[in-house]
Protein backbone atom coordinates (compact mmCIF):
# COMPACT_ATOMS: atom_id res chain seq x y z
CA UNK A 1 0.00 0.00 0.00
CA UNK A 2 1.76 3.22 -1.62
CA UNK A 3 1.57 6.21 0.84
CA UNK A 4 -0.06 8.23 -1.63
CA UNK A 5 -3.26 5.50 -1.65
CA UNK A 6 -6.83 6.49 -0.72
CA UNK A 7 -9.19 4.20 0.65
CA UNK A 8 -11.37 4.33 -2.11
CA UNK A 9 -10.18 5.72 -5.59
CA UNK A 10 -12.82 5.50 -8.72
CA UNK A 11 -11.62 6.95 -12.16
CA UNK A 12 -14.46 7.43 -14.38
CA UNK A 13 -16.77 4.92 -12.71
CA UNK A 14 -19.61 4.22 -15.00
CA UNK A 15 -22.36 1.73 -15.67
CA UNK A 16 -24.96 1.27 -17.69
CA UNK A 17 -27.95 -0.87 -18.08
CA UNK A 18 -28.85 -0.43 -21.69
CA UNK A 19 -29.76 3.04 -22.75
CA UNK A 20 -29.99 3.70 -18.35
CA UNK A 21 -26.64 5.41 -17.38
CA UNK A 22 -27.06 3.95 -13.89
CA UNK A 23 -23.46 6.16 -12.72
CA UNK A 24 -21.91 8.18 -15.01
CA UNK A 25 -18.06 8.88 -14.88
CA UNK A 26 -17.61 9.04 -11.48
CA UNK A 27 -14.39 10.25 -9.84
CA UNK A 28 -14.74 9.57 -6.28
CA UNK A 29 -12.56 9.85 -3.24
CA UNK A 30 -12.47 8.69 -0.13
CA UNK A 31 -9.86 10.05 2.21
CA UNK A 32 -7.73 7.92 5.08
CA UNK A 33 -10.17 8.90 8.09
CA UNK A 34 -12.99 10.62 6.94
CA UNK A 35 -16.68 9.93 7.22
CA UNK A 36 -17.92 10.34 3.61
CA UNK A 37 -21.60 11.29 2.94
CA UNK A 38 -22.72 9.86 -0.32
CA UNK A 39 -25.75 11.60 -0.84
CA UNK A 40 -28.41 11.05 -3.20
CA UNK A 41 -32.28 10.61 -3.89
CA UNK A 42 -33.78 7.40 -4.71
CA UNK A 43 -32.55 6.12 -8.16
CA UNK A 44 -29.31 8.60 -7.95
CA UNK A 45 -26.69 5.49 -8.70
CA UNK A 46 -25.25 5.03 -4.64
CA UNK A 47 -25.85 1.75 -4.32
CA UNK A 48 -24.69 0.11 -8.03
CA UNK A 49 -21.49 2.61 -7.00
CA UNK A 50 -21.14 0.89 -3.75
CA UNK A 51 -21.81 -2.60 -5.29
CA UNK A 52 -19.15 -1.90 -8.00
CA UNK A 53 -16.41 -0.75 -5.11
CA UNK A 54 -16.99 -4.53 -3.83
CA UNK A 55 -16.99 -6.07 -6.82
CA UNK A 56 -20.30 -7.26 -6.79
CA UNK A 57 -21.38 -5.71 -10.24
CA UNK A 58 -18.84 -5.27 -12.82
CA UNK A 59 -18.46 -1.55 -14.04
CA UNK A 60 -19.58 -0.67 -17.61
CA UNK A 61 -16.08 1.48 -18.09
CA UNK A 62 -13.66 3.07 -15.43
CA UNK A 63 -12.29 1.49 -12.74
CA UNK A 64 -11.88 1.19 -8.64
CA UNK A 65 -9.23 1.05 -6.39
CA UNK A 66 -9.32 0.73 -2.52
CA UNK A 67 -6.27 1.22 -0.71
CA UNK A 68 -4.50 1.47 -4.42
CA UNK A 69 -5.71 -1.92 -4.87
CA UNK A 70 -7.84 -3.53 -7.94
CA UNK A 71 -10.15 -6.78 -7.58
CA UNK A 72 -11.10 -8.72 -4.46
CA UNK A 73 -7.55 -8.47 -2.95
CA UNK A 74 -8.42 -5.33 -1.78
CA UNK A 75 -11.55 -6.26 0.16
CA UNK A 76 -9.36 -7.77 2.83
CA UNK A 77 -9.33 -4.25 5.08
CA UNK A 78 -12.96 -3.49 4.03
CA UNK A 79 -16.30 -4.29 5.96
CA UNK A 80 -19.82 -3.54 3.80
CA UNK A 81 -23.39 -3.56 4.69
CA UNK A 82 -25.24 -3.21 1.27
CA UNK A 83 -28.92 -2.22 0.49
CA UNK A 84 -30.29 -3.85 3.70
CA UNK A 85 -28.91 -6.91 5.71
CA UNK A 86 -29.31 -10.47 4.39
CA UNK A 87 -28.49 -13.54 6.20
CA UNK A 88 -29.47 -16.73 6.70
CA UNK A 89 -33.22 -17.07 8.26
CA UNK A 90 -32.80 -20.95 9.67
CA UNK A 91 -29.41 -19.99 11.64
CA UNK A 92 -29.09 -18.04 14.65
CA UNK A 93 -27.43 -14.61 14.67
CA UNK A 94 -24.30 -15.89 16.19
CA UNK A 95 -23.88 -18.85 13.71
CA UNK A 96 -24.28 -16.40 10.77
CA UNK A 97 -21.82 -14.46 11.91
CA UNK A 98 -19.66 -17.38 12.62
CA UNK A 99 -20.10 -18.47 8.93
CA UNK A 100 -19.20 -15.47 7.55
CA UNK A 101 -16.30 -15.24 9.98
CA UNK A 102 -14.97 -18.37 8.57
CA UNK A 103 -15.72 -17.08 4.72
CA UNK A 104 -13.88 -13.64 6.08
CA UNK A 105 -10.76 -15.91 7.31
CA UNK A 106 -11.34 -14.08 10.61
CA UNK A 107 -10.95 -15.62 13.58
CA UNK A 108 -14.95 -16.80 15.53
CA UNK A 109 -13.73 -15.63 18.26
CA UNK A 110 -14.03 -12.16 16.94
CA UNK A 111 -18.03 -12.58 16.83
CA UNK A 112 -18.52 -12.36 20.34
CA UNK A 113 -16.67 -8.41 19.99
CA UNK A 114 -18.92 -8.06 16.97
CA UNK A 115 -22.29 -8.72 18.78
CA UNK A 116 -21.07 -6.70 21.62
CA UNK A 117 -20.37 -3.78 19.63
CA UNK A 118 -24.01 -3.15 17.98
CA UNK A 119 -25.29 -4.46 21.38
CA UNK A 120 -27.20 -7.64 20.03
CA UNK A 121 -25.48 -10.34 23.05
CA UNK A 122 -28.34 -10.97 24.32
CA UNK A 123 -29.81 -12.10 21.43
CA UNK A 124 -27.27 -13.67 19.74
CA UNK A 125 -28.84 -17.14 19.76
CA UNK A 126 -31.71 -16.19 18.76
CA UNK A 127 -32.55 -17.13 15.22
CA UNK A 128 -32.02 -14.03 12.60
CA UNK A 129 -35.81 -14.89 11.33
CA UNK A 130 -37.03 -13.43 14.68
CA UNK A 131 -35.41 -10.10 14.59
CA UNK A 132 -36.79 -7.07 14.42
CA UNK A 133 -35.60 -4.69 10.75
CA UNK A 134 -33.16 -2.78 14.12
CA UNK A 135 -31.61 -5.99 14.78
CA UNK A 136 -31.31 -7.24 11.47
CA UNK A 137 -29.82 -4.08 10.63
CA UNK A 138 -27.06 -4.09 13.61
CA UNK A 139 -26.78 -7.82 12.69
CA UNK A 140 -25.60 -6.24 9.06
CA UNK A 141 -23.39 -3.34 10.80
CA UNK A 142 -21.48 -6.20 12.52
CA UNK A 143 -20.99 -8.57 9.79
CA UNK A 144 -19.15 -5.76 8.36
CA UNK A 145 -16.72 -5.33 11.37
CA UNK A 146 -15.54 -9.02 11.20
CA UNK A 147 -12.57 -8.38 9.59
CA UNK A 148 -11.74 -5.24 11.74
CA UNK A 149 -11.66 -2.83 8.80
CA UNK A 150 -9.99 -0.32 7.70
CA UNK A 151 -12.93 0.95 5.45
CA UNK A 152 -16.04 0.49 6.34
CA UNK A 153 -19.24 0.80 3.15
CA UNK A 154 -22.75 1.46 4.47
CA UNK A 155 -25.33 1.70 2.34
CA UNK A 156 -28.28 3.77 3.66
CA UNK A 157 -27.49 1.48 7.33
CA UNK A 158 -30.83 3.08 8.90
CA UNK A 159 -33.48 3.22 6.23
CA UNK A 160 -36.77 1.97 7.27
CA UNK A 161 -35.58 2.42 11.16
CA UNK A 162 -37.58 4.23 13.63
CA UNK A 163 -36.01 7.45 15.06
CA UNK A 164 -33.71 5.40 18.47
CA UNK A 165 -32.75 2.88 15.67
CA UNK A 166 -31.58 5.39 13.67
CA UNK A 167 -30.05 7.08 16.89
CA UNK A 168 -28.21 4.07 17.89
CA UNK A 169 -27.20 3.41 14.30
CA UNK A 170 -25.48 6.80 13.75
CA UNK A 171 -23.80 6.62 17.22
CA UNK A 172 -22.14 3.42 16.41
CA UNK A 173 -21.23 4.53 13.06
CA UNK A 174 -19.87 7.92 14.60
CA UNK A 175 -17.98 6.22 17.52
CA UNK A 176 -16.22 4.04 14.91
CA UNK A 177 -15.32 6.56 12.66
CA UNK A 178 -13.56 8.31 16.20
CA UNK A 179 -11.41 4.90 16.46
CA UNK A 180 -10.03 6.01 13.32
CA UNK A 181 -11.70 4.12 10.48
CA UNK A 182 -12.60 5.38 7.37
CA UNK A 183 -16.68 5.11 6.43
CA UNK A 184 -18.35 5.91 3.30
CA UNK A 185 -21.53 6.49 3.98
CA UNK A 186 -24.54 6.93 1.44
CA UNK A 187 -28.14 7.88 2.50
CA UNK A 188 -30.81 9.89 0.74
CA UNK A 189 -30.98 11.47 3.98
CA UNK A 190 -28.98 15.12 4.62
CA UNK A 191 -29.54 15.52 8.00
CA UNK A 192 -28.17 12.28 8.81
CA UNK A 193 -25.05 12.97 6.56
CA UNK A 194 -24.66 16.31 8.29
CA UNK A 195 -25.06 14.69 11.95
CA UNK A 196 -22.15 12.19 11.29
CA UNK A 197 -20.29 12.60 7.99
CA UNK A 198 -17.25 15.07 7.41
CA UNK A 199 -17.17 15.56 3.85
CA UNK A 200 -20.52 14.95 1.64
CA UNK A 201 -20.89 14.39 -2.23
CA UNK A 202 -23.94 14.98 -3.80
CA UNK A 203 -24.83 11.96 -6.56
CA UNK A 204 -27.78 12.84 -8.61
CA UNK A 205 -28.27 10.60 -12.46
CA UNK A 206 -24.88 9.04 -12.22
CA UNK A 207 -22.96 11.85 -11.33
CA UNK A 208 -20.82 13.75 -8.32
CA UNK A 209 -22.56 16.86 -8.55
CA UNK A 210 -20.72 18.52 -5.77
CA UNK A 211 -18.90 18.05 -2.94
CA UNK A 212 -18.10 19.86 -0.18
CA UNK A 213 -16.96 19.63 3.68
CA UNK A 214 -20.29 18.73 5.93
CA UNK A 215 -19.32 22.59 7.90
CA UNK A 216 -20.15 24.28 4.49
CA UNK A 217 -23.30 22.59 3.79
CA UNK A 218 -25.52 24.64 5.78
CA UNK A 219 -23.68 27.57 4.14
CA UNK A 220 -23.31 29.22 1.33
CA UNK A 221 -21.12 32.23 0.39
CA UNK A 222 -21.02 35.29 2.88
CA UNK A 223 -23.65 37.89 4.52
CA UNK A 224 -23.08 41.10 5.00
CA UNK A 225 -24.64 43.88 6.41
CA UNK A 226 -22.55 47.60 6.29
CA UNK A 227 -23.32 51.15 6.17
CA UNK A 228 -23.71 52.47 4.03
CA UNK A 229 -25.07 49.68 1.82
CA UNK A 230 -24.59 50.66 -1.47
CA UNK A 231 -21.31 51.72 -1.58
CA UNK A 232 -20.46 48.22 0.03
CA UNK A 233 -22.10 46.58 -2.80
CA UNK A 234 -20.04 48.64 -5.14
CA UNK A 235 -16.77 47.56 -3.49
CA UNK A 236 -17.37 43.88 -2.95
CA UNK A 237 -18.81 43.75 -6.67
CA UNK A 238 -15.36 45.17 -7.42
CA UNK A 239 -13.68 42.68 -5.40
CA UNK A 240 -15.22 39.48 -6.06
CA UNK A 241 -16.63 39.98 -10.05
CA UNK A 242 -19.98 40.99 -11.40
CA UNK A 243 -22.74 38.63 -10.71
CA UNK A 244 -21.78 37.42 -7.21
CA UNK A 245 -23.37 39.82 -5.28
CA UNK A 246 -26.94 39.90 -4.50
CA UNK A 247 -29.13 42.43 -2.00
CA UNK A 248 -31.03 40.01 0.21
CA UNK A 249 -33.06 42.76 2.56
CA UNK A 250 -31.02 44.58 4.30
CA UNK A 251 -27.72 42.51 3.83
CA UNK A 252 -25.65 41.65 0.70
CA UNK A 253 -25.15 37.76 -0.08
CA UNK A 254 -21.98 37.50 -1.56
CA UNK A 255 -21.16 33.94 -3.54
CA UNK A 256 -17.78 33.65 -2.46
CA UNK A 257 -15.80 30.59 -0.65
CA UNK A 258 -16.18 30.96 3.18
CA UNK A 259 -12.67 31.86 4.28
CA UNK A 260 -12.37 35.22 2.25
CA UNK A 261 -14.61 36.62 4.69
CA UNK A 262 -11.49 38.15 6.59
CA UNK A 263 -9.74 39.68 3.74
CA UNK A 264 -13.29 41.29 2.38
CA UNK A 265 -13.67 42.36 5.75
CA UNK A 266 -10.31 44.34 5.62
CA UNK A 267 -11.10 45.75 2.40
CA UNK A 268 -14.19 46.92 3.38
CA UNK A 269 -12.79 48.73 6.68
CA UNK A 270 -10.21 50.07 5.11
CA UNK A 271 -12.52 51.64 2.50
CA UNK A 272 -14.45 53.22 5.57
CA UNK A 273 -17.41 51.47 5.70
CA UNK A 274 -18.86 50.18 8.60
CA UNK A 275 -19.46 46.58 8.65
CA UNK A 276 -21.47 45.26 11.21
CA UNK A 277 -22.23 41.83 10.02
CA UNK A 278 -20.15 39.42 8.09
CA UNK A 279 -20.44 35.54 8.38
CA UNK A 280 -21.07 32.54 6.58
CA UNK A 281 -24.72 32.64 5.10
CA UNK A 282 -27.22 30.34 5.55
CA UNK A 283 -29.13 28.29 3.23
CA UNK A 284 -32.17 26.29 3.75
CA UNK A 285 -30.58 22.92 3.53
CA UNK A 286 -33.62 21.00 2.13
CA UNK A 287 -33.72 23.98 -0.76
CA UNK A 288 -29.73 23.56 -1.30
CA UNK A 289 -30.00 19.70 -2.00
CA UNK A 290 -32.66 19.71 -4.25
CA UNK A 291 -30.81 22.65 -6.32
CA UNK A 292 -27.77 20.45 -6.08
CA UNK A 293 -29.38 17.31 -7.27
CA UNK A 294 -31.42 19.17 -10.02
CA UNK A 295 -35.01 18.87 -8.34
CA UNK A 296 -35.13 15.33 -6.69
CA UNK A 297 -35.07 11.48 -8.43
CA UNK A 298 -36.07 10.75 -11.82
CA UNK A 299 -39.05 9.49 -13.28
CA UNK A 300 -38.09 5.70 -11.88
CA UNK B 1 -2.54 -20.34 2.31
CA UNK B 2 -4.62 -20.98 -0.59
CA UNK B 3 -5.63 -24.13 0.98
CA UNK B 4 -6.44 -22.61 4.09
CA UNK B 5 -8.60 -20.65 2.50
CA UNK B 6 -10.37 -22.86 0.34
CA UNK B 7 -10.80 -24.83 3.53
CA UNK B 8 -12.09 -22.46 5.70
CA UNK B 9 -14.45 -21.54 2.82
CA UNK B 10 -15.96 -25.00 2.95
CA UNK B 11 -16.04 -24.78 6.79
CA UNK B 12 -18.27 -21.87 6.31
CA UNK B 13 -20.96 -23.74 3.61
CA UNK B 14 -20.43 -26.88 5.88
CA UNK B 15 -21.94 -25.49 8.69
CA UNK B 16 -24.29 -23.56 6.67
CA UNK B 17 -25.79 -26.52 5.16
CA UNK B 18 -25.24 -29.22 7.82
CA UNK B 19 -28.05 -26.90 9.79
CA UNK B 20 -30.11 -26.12 7.33
CA UNK B 21 -33.39 -28.31 8.10
CA UNK B 22 -34.70 -28.63 4.57
CA UNK B 23 -31.59 -30.70 3.54
CA UNK B 24 -32.15 -33.25 6.68
CA UNK B 25 -36.02 -33.36 5.43
CA UNK B 26 -34.61 -34.56 1.92
CA UNK B 27 -32.67 -37.05 3.20
CA UNK B 28 -35.40 -38.56 5.16
CA UNK B 29 -37.90 -38.36 2.09
CA UNK B 30 -35.11 -40.33 0.20
CA UNK B 31 -34.65 -43.05 2.85
CA UNK B 32 -38.39 -43.30 3.40
CA UNK B 33 -39.03 -43.66 -0.61
CA UNK B 34 -36.20 -46.21 -1.05
CA UNK B 35 -37.71 -48.19 2.02
CA UNK B 36 -41.03 -48.28 0.66
CA UNK B 37 -40.33 -48.91 -3.24
CA UNK B 38 -37.16 -51.75 -2.47
CA UNK B 39 -38.68 -53.19 0.45
CA UNK B 40 -41.75 -52.92 1.95
CA UNK B 41 -44.10 -52.87 -0.93
CA UNK B 42 -41.78 -56.48 -2.13
CA UNK B 43 -42.66 -57.37 1.46
CA UNK B 44 -45.58 -57.14 1.32
CA UNK B 45 -46.52 -58.29 -2.02
CA UNK B 46 -44.46 -61.89 -1.23
CA UNK B 47 -46.08 -62.74 2.22
CA UNK B 48 -49.68 -61.20 0.65
CA UNK B 49 -51.90 -63.13 -1.10
CA UNK B 50 -50.46 -62.33 -4.24
CA UNK B 51 -47.03 -64.12 -3.63
CA UNK B 52 -46.94 -65.70 -6.73
CA UNK B 53 -46.83 -62.52 -8.42
CA UNK B 54 -43.84 -61.16 -6.36
CA UNK B 55 -40.17 -60.32 -7.36
CA UNK B 56 -39.38 -63.00 -4.83
CA UNK B 57 -37.63 -63.16 -1.40
CA UNK B 58 -34.01 -63.01 -3.10
CA UNK B 59 -34.14 -59.37 -4.43
CA UNK B 60 -34.78 -58.22 -0.52
CA UNK B 61 -31.90 -60.19 0.66
CA UNK B 62 -29.06 -58.67 1.54
CA UNK B 63 -26.85 -59.59 -1.56
CA UNK B 64 -28.74 -57.64 -3.53
CA UNK B 65 -28.32 -54.64 -1.46
CA UNK B 66 -26.09 -52.18 -3.49
CA UNK B 67 -28.72 -52.77 -6.79
CA UNK B 68 -31.53 -52.35 -4.38
CA UNK B 69 -30.60 -49.14 -3.17
CA UNK B 70 -28.65 -46.87 -6.30
CA UNK B 71 -31.76 -48.43 -8.22
CA UNK B 72 -33.48 -44.73 -7.80
CA UNK B 73 -30.58 -42.94 -8.61
CA UNK B 74 -31.57 -42.16 -12.14
CA UNK B 75 -35.10 -40.76 -11.27
CA UNK B 76 -36.47 -40.12 -8.15
CA UNK B 77 -33.27 -39.60 -5.74
CA UNK B 78 -31.49 -37.87 -8.58
CA UNK B 79 -34.55 -35.52 -8.07
CA UNK B 80 -34.37 -35.31 -4.60
CA UNK B 81 -30.31 -34.96 -5.31
CA UNK B 82 -31.51 -32.31 -8.02
CA UNK B 83 -32.91 -30.38 -5.54
CA UNK B 84 -30.35 -30.26 -2.49
CA UNK B 85 -28.29 -28.77 -5.50
CA UNK B 86 -30.27 -26.02 -6.21
CA UNK B 87 -30.62 -25.74 -2.45
CA UNK B 88 -27.12 -25.29 -1.50
CA UNK B 89 -27.06 -22.15 -4.47
CA UNK B 90 -30.62 -21.15 -4.96
CA UNK B 91 -30.64 -20.06 -1.33
CA UNK B 92 -27.62 -17.62 -1.56
CA UNK B 93 -30.39 -15.78 -4.34
CA UNK B 94 -33.28 -16.36 -2.37
CA UNK B 95 -31.66 -14.58 0.71
CA UNK B 96 -29.96 -12.29 -0.88
CA UNK B 97 -26.92 -13.19 0.94
CA UNK B 98 -24.15 -13.51 -2.05
CA UNK B 99 -23.54 -10.18 -1.01
CA UNK B 100 -23.08 -10.77 2.40
CA UNK B 101 -21.11 -13.55 1.58
CA UNK B 102 -19.01 -12.57 -0.91
CA UNK B 103 -18.59 -8.68 0.60
CA UNK B 104 -16.58 -10.57 3.36
CA UNK B 105 -13.69 -10.62 0.00
CA UNK B 106 -13.77 -14.66 -0.57
CA UNK B 107 -13.57 -14.71 -4.14
CA UNK B 108 -16.41 -15.88 -6.42
CA UNK B 109 -14.66 -18.66 -7.74
CA UNK B 110 -13.32 -20.15 -4.04
CA UNK B 111 -16.86 -20.09 -2.43
CA UNK B 112 -17.94 -21.64 -5.52
CA UNK B 113 -15.51 -24.18 -5.01
CA UNK B 114 -16.77 -24.59 -1.73
CA UNK B 115 -20.19 -25.69 -2.52
CA UNK B 116 -18.97 -27.97 -4.92
CA UNK B 117 -17.05 -29.95 -2.30
CA UNK B 118 -20.06 -29.26 0.35
CA UNK B 119 -22.66 -30.56 -2.55
CA UNK B 120 -20.09 -33.81 -3.55
CA UNK B 121 -20.28 -34.44 0.56
CA UNK B 122 -23.89 -34.30 0.67
CA UNK B 123 -24.44 -36.79 -2.47
CA UNK B 124 -22.03 -39.15 -0.80
CA UNK B 125 -24.14 -38.71 2.59
CA UNK B 126 -27.09 -39.45 1.09
CA UNK B 127 -25.86 -42.32 -0.67
CA UNK B 128 -24.17 -43.93 2.53
CA UNK B 129 -27.77 -43.20 4.32
CA UNK B 130 -29.36 -45.25 1.40
CA UNK B 131 -26.73 -48.04 1.77
CA UNK B 132 -27.15 -48.00 5.38
CA UNK B 133 -30.92 -48.40 4.94
CA UNK B 134 -31.01 -51.06 2.21
CA UNK B 135 -28.21 -53.24 4.50
CA UNK B 136 -31.05 -52.90 7.73
CA UNK B 137 -33.81 -53.30 5.82
CA UNK B 138 -32.64 -56.50 3.86
CA UNK B 139 -31.19 -58.10 6.99
CA UNK B 140 -34.62 -57.30 8.50
CA UNK B 141 -36.07 -59.39 5.68
CA UNK B 142 -34.00 -62.02 5.87
CA UNK B 143 -34.08 -62.77 9.52
CA UNK B 144 -38.09 -62.45 9.48
CA UNK B 145 -37.98 -65.02 6.99
CA UNK B 146 -35.06 -67.24 8.17
CA UNK B 147 -33.13 -67.02 5.08
CA UNK B 148 -29.41 -67.22 4.43
CA UNK B 149 -27.52 -63.88 5.53
CA UNK B 150 -24.87 -63.08 2.52
CA UNK B 151 -23.26 -59.66 2.30
CA UNK B 152 -22.06 -58.10 -0.76
CA UNK B 153 -18.50 -58.33 -1.58
CA UNK B 154 -16.38 -55.48 -0.33
CA UNK B 155 -15.71 -54.14 -4.09
CA UNK B 156 -19.14 -54.92 -5.45
CA UNK B 157 -20.03 -52.90 -2.43
CA UNK B 158 -17.36 -49.94 -2.91
CA UNK B 159 -18.22 -49.78 -6.97
CA UNK B 160 -21.84 -49.18 -6.11
CA UNK B 161 -21.47 -46.69 -4.00
CA UNK B 162 -19.31 -45.06 -5.87
CA UNK B 163 -21.34 -45.76 -9.10
CA UNK B 164 -24.61 -44.07 -6.75
CA UNK B 165 -22.63 -41.46 -5.77
CA UNK B 166 -21.49 -39.90 -9.31
CA UNK B 167 -25.07 -40.25 -9.86
CA UNK B 168 -26.31 -38.47 -7.22
CA UNK B 169 -23.28 -35.57 -7.42
CA UNK B 170 -24.28 -35.54 -11.03
CA UNK B 171 -27.66 -34.45 -10.22
CA UNK B 172 -26.92 -31.90 -7.60
CA UNK B 173 -24.71 -30.18 -9.78
CA UNK B 174 -27.43 -29.91 -12.54
CA UNK B 175 -29.56 -28.31 -9.84
CA UNK B 176 -26.07 -25.87 -8.53
CA UNK B 177 -26.03 -24.96 -12.68
CA UNK B 178 -29.89 -24.31 -13.02
CA UNK B 179 -29.60 -22.02 -9.37
CA UNK B 180 -26.84 -20.47 -10.74
CA UNK B 181 -28.08 -19.99 -14.16
CA UNK B 182 -31.82 -18.66 -13.16
CA UNK B 183 -30.51 -17.36 -10.04
CA UNK B 184 -33.34 -18.10 -7.57
CA UNK B 185 -35.11 -21.39 -5.59
CA UNK B 186 -38.32 -22.33 -6.89
CA UNK B 187 -37.80 -22.17 -11.11
CA UNK B 188 -34.54 -24.22 -11.00
CA UNK B 189 -36.30 -27.12 -8.73
CA UNK B 190 -39.47 -26.73 -11.28
CA UNK B 191 -37.74 -26.98 -14.64
CA UNK B 192 -34.96 -29.30 -12.69
CA UNK B 193 -38.24 -31.86 -11.87
CA UNK B 194 -39.72 -31.56 -15.10
CA UNK B 195 -37.18 -32.59 -17.02
CA UNK B 196 -36.16 -35.70 -14.70
CA UNK B 197 -39.72 -36.93 -13.87
CA UNK B 198 -41.73 -36.17 -17.07
CA UNK B 199 -39.28 -34.93 -20.13
CA UNK B 200 -37.07 -37.82 -19.97
CA UNK B 201 -40.02 -40.36 -19.21
CA UNK B 202 -41.16 -39.22 -22.35
CA UNK B 203 -38.26 -39.07 -24.13
CA UNK B 204 -37.41 -42.66 -23.43
CA UNK B 205 -41.04 -44.77 -23.06
CA UNK B 206 -43.01 -42.45 -25.83
CA UNK B 207 -40.46 -40.79 -28.81
CA UNK B 208 -37.75 -42.86 -28.63
CA UNK B 209 -39.57 -46.10 -29.73
CA UNK B 210 -41.23 -43.62 -32.37
CA UNK B 211 -38.57 -41.80 -33.74
CA UNK B 212 -34.72 -42.81 -34.60
CA UNK B 213 -32.65 -39.75 -33.64
CA UNK B 214 -34.28 -39.76 -30.21
CA UNK B 215 -33.65 -43.45 -29.81
CA UNK B 216 -29.82 -42.67 -30.62
CA UNK B 217 -30.18 -39.17 -28.80
CA UNK B 218 -30.80 -41.22 -25.12
CA UNK B 219 -27.17 -42.57 -25.48
CA UNK B 220 -25.84 -39.15 -24.88
CA UNK B 221 -28.20 -37.97 -22.19
CA UNK B 222 -27.31 -38.28 -18.27
CA UNK B 223 -30.46 -40.15 -17.46
CA UNK B 224 -30.18 -43.12 -19.49
CA UNK B 225 -26.74 -43.28 -18.76
CA UNK B 226 -27.33 -43.18 -15.54
CA UNK B 227 -29.91 -45.72 -15.88
CA UNK B 228 -27.23 -48.11 -17.58
CA UNK B 229 -24.75 -47.55 -15.03
CA UNK B 230 -26.89 -48.49 -12.14
CA UNK B 231 -28.48 -51.64 -13.96
CA UNK B 232 -25.01 -52.87 -14.51
CA UNK B 233 -24.35 -52.80 -11.10
CA UNK B 234 -27.51 -54.97 -10.21
CA UNK B 235 -30.41 -52.18 -10.07
CA UNK B 236 -33.81 -54.41 -10.67
CA UNK B 237 -34.94 -53.88 -14.32
CA UNK B 238 -38.42 -52.46 -14.44
CA UNK B 239 -37.47 -49.91 -11.96
CA UNK B 240 -38.37 -46.11 -13.03
CA UNK B 241 -35.09 -44.96 -15.33
CA UNK B 242 -33.36 -48.25 -14.62
CA UNK B 243 -32.39 -49.01 -18.39
CA UNK B 244 -29.78 -50.94 -20.99
CA UNK B 245 -28.83 -48.08 -23.60
CA UNK B 246 -25.01 -48.22 -23.19
CA UNK B 247 -23.02 -49.92 -21.18
CA UNK B 248 -21.87 -49.56 -17.60
CA UNK B 249 -18.31 -47.82 -18.91
CA UNK B 250 -19.85 -45.56 -21.04
CA UNK B 251 -22.83 -44.90 -18.98
CA UNK B 252 -20.34 -43.64 -16.38
CA UNK B 253 -18.17 -41.66 -18.43
CA UNK B 254 -20.94 -39.81 -19.32
CA UNK B 255 -22.51 -39.28 -16.10
CA UNK B 256 -19.09 -37.53 -15.23
CA UNK B 257 -18.70 -35.91 -18.59
CA UNK B 258 -22.01 -34.31 -17.69
CA UNK B 259 -20.72 -33.36 -13.73
CA UNK B 260 -17.82 -31.98 -15.22
CA UNK B 261 -19.23 -29.82 -17.81
CA UNK B 262 -22.39 -28.90 -15.06
CA UNK B 263 -19.52 -27.47 -12.51
CA UNK B 264 -17.58 -25.73 -15.06
CA UNK B 265 -20.59 -24.01 -16.58
CA UNK B 266 -21.90 -22.97 -13.58
CA UNK B 267 -18.75 -22.08 -12.16
CA UNK B 268 -18.00 -19.52 -14.98
CA UNK B 269 -21.53 -17.96 -15.37
CA UNK B 270 -21.28 -17.03 -11.08
CA UNK B 271 -17.77 -15.69 -11.66
CA UNK B 272 -19.07 -13.61 -14.97
CA UNK B 273 -22.39 -12.23 -14.32
CA UNK B 274 -23.32 -9.58 -11.64
CA UNK B 275 -24.65 -10.40 -8.01
CA UNK B 276 -27.98 -7.92 -8.12
N1 LIG C 1 -30.00 -4.45 -12.50
C1 LIG C 1 -30.46 -3.30 -12.97
N2 LIG C 1 -31.03 -3.22 -14.17
C2 LIG C 1 -31.50 -2.07 -14.67
N3 LIG C 1 -31.44 -0.90 -14.01
C3 LIG C 1 -30.89 -0.89 -12.81
C4 LIG C 1 -30.37 -2.07 -12.20
N4 LIG C 1 -29.88 -1.75 -10.99
C5 LIG C 1 -30.09 -0.44 -10.84
N5 LIG C 1 -30.68 0.09 -11.92
C6 LIG C 1 -31.05 1.49 -12.11
O1 LIG C 1 -29.93 2.28 -11.82
C7 LIG C 1 -30.32 3.48 -11.19
C8 LIG C 1 -29.57 3.65 -9.89
O2 LIG C 1 -30.02 2.72 -8.96
P1 LIG C 1 -29.42 2.60 -7.50
O3 LIG C 1 -30.04 1.43 -6.85
O4 LIG C 1 -27.93 2.65 -7.59
O5 LIG C 1 -29.93 3.94 -6.83
P2 LIG C 1 -29.78 4.43 -5.33
O6 LIG C 1 -29.12 5.74 -5.38
O7 LIG C 1 -29.14 3.38 -4.51
O8 LIG C 1 -31.31 4.61 -4.91
P3 LIG C 1 -32.05 4.36 -3.51
O9 LIG C 1 -31.85 5.57 -2.68
O10 LIG C 1 -33.47 4.21 -3.92
O11 LIG C 1 -31.47 3.12 -2.92
C9 LIG C 1 -31.83 3.40 -11.00
O12 LIG C 1 -32.43 4.13 -12.03
C10 LIG C 1 -32.13 1.93 -11.15
O13 LIG C 1 -33.40 1.74 -11.68
MG1 LIG D 1 -29.77 2.26 -2.83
Amino acid sequence: MGVMSEPVETTALTKRYGDLVAVDELDLTVRQGEVYGFLGPNGAGKTTTLRMLLGLIRPSSGSVRLYGVRGTAALAGVGALIEGPAFYPYLSGRDNLRVLARHAGAGTARVAEVLDVVDLTERGRDRYSTYSLGMKQRLGLAAALLKDPGLLILDEPTNGLDPAGMADIRATVRRLADEGRTVLLSSHLLGEVQQICDRVGMISRGSLVAELAVADLGTRGLRVVADPLTEARTLLTSLVGHGRVEVDGDALRVDVPADRAAALNAELVHSGLAVRELRPAEVDLEQRFLELTGGGSRAR
Amino acid sequence: MLVDRVLADVRAELRKQVRRPAHWLLLGVAVVLTLTFAYVIPYLGYTGRSGERSRGLESMLPAELVGNTIAGTPVFVGALALIFGVLVVGGEYGWQTWKTVLAQGSPRLRVFAAKVVVTTLGSLVLVLALLATGAAAGLGVALLQGAPITWPSLPALLVGAGGGWLITTMWAMAGVLLAVALRGVALPIGLGLVWLLAVQNLLSAVAAPLVDWIASLQKVLPGPNAGSLVSALGAPSGTPGVSEVVGAGQGAVVVACYLVVFTVVGGFLLWRRDIE
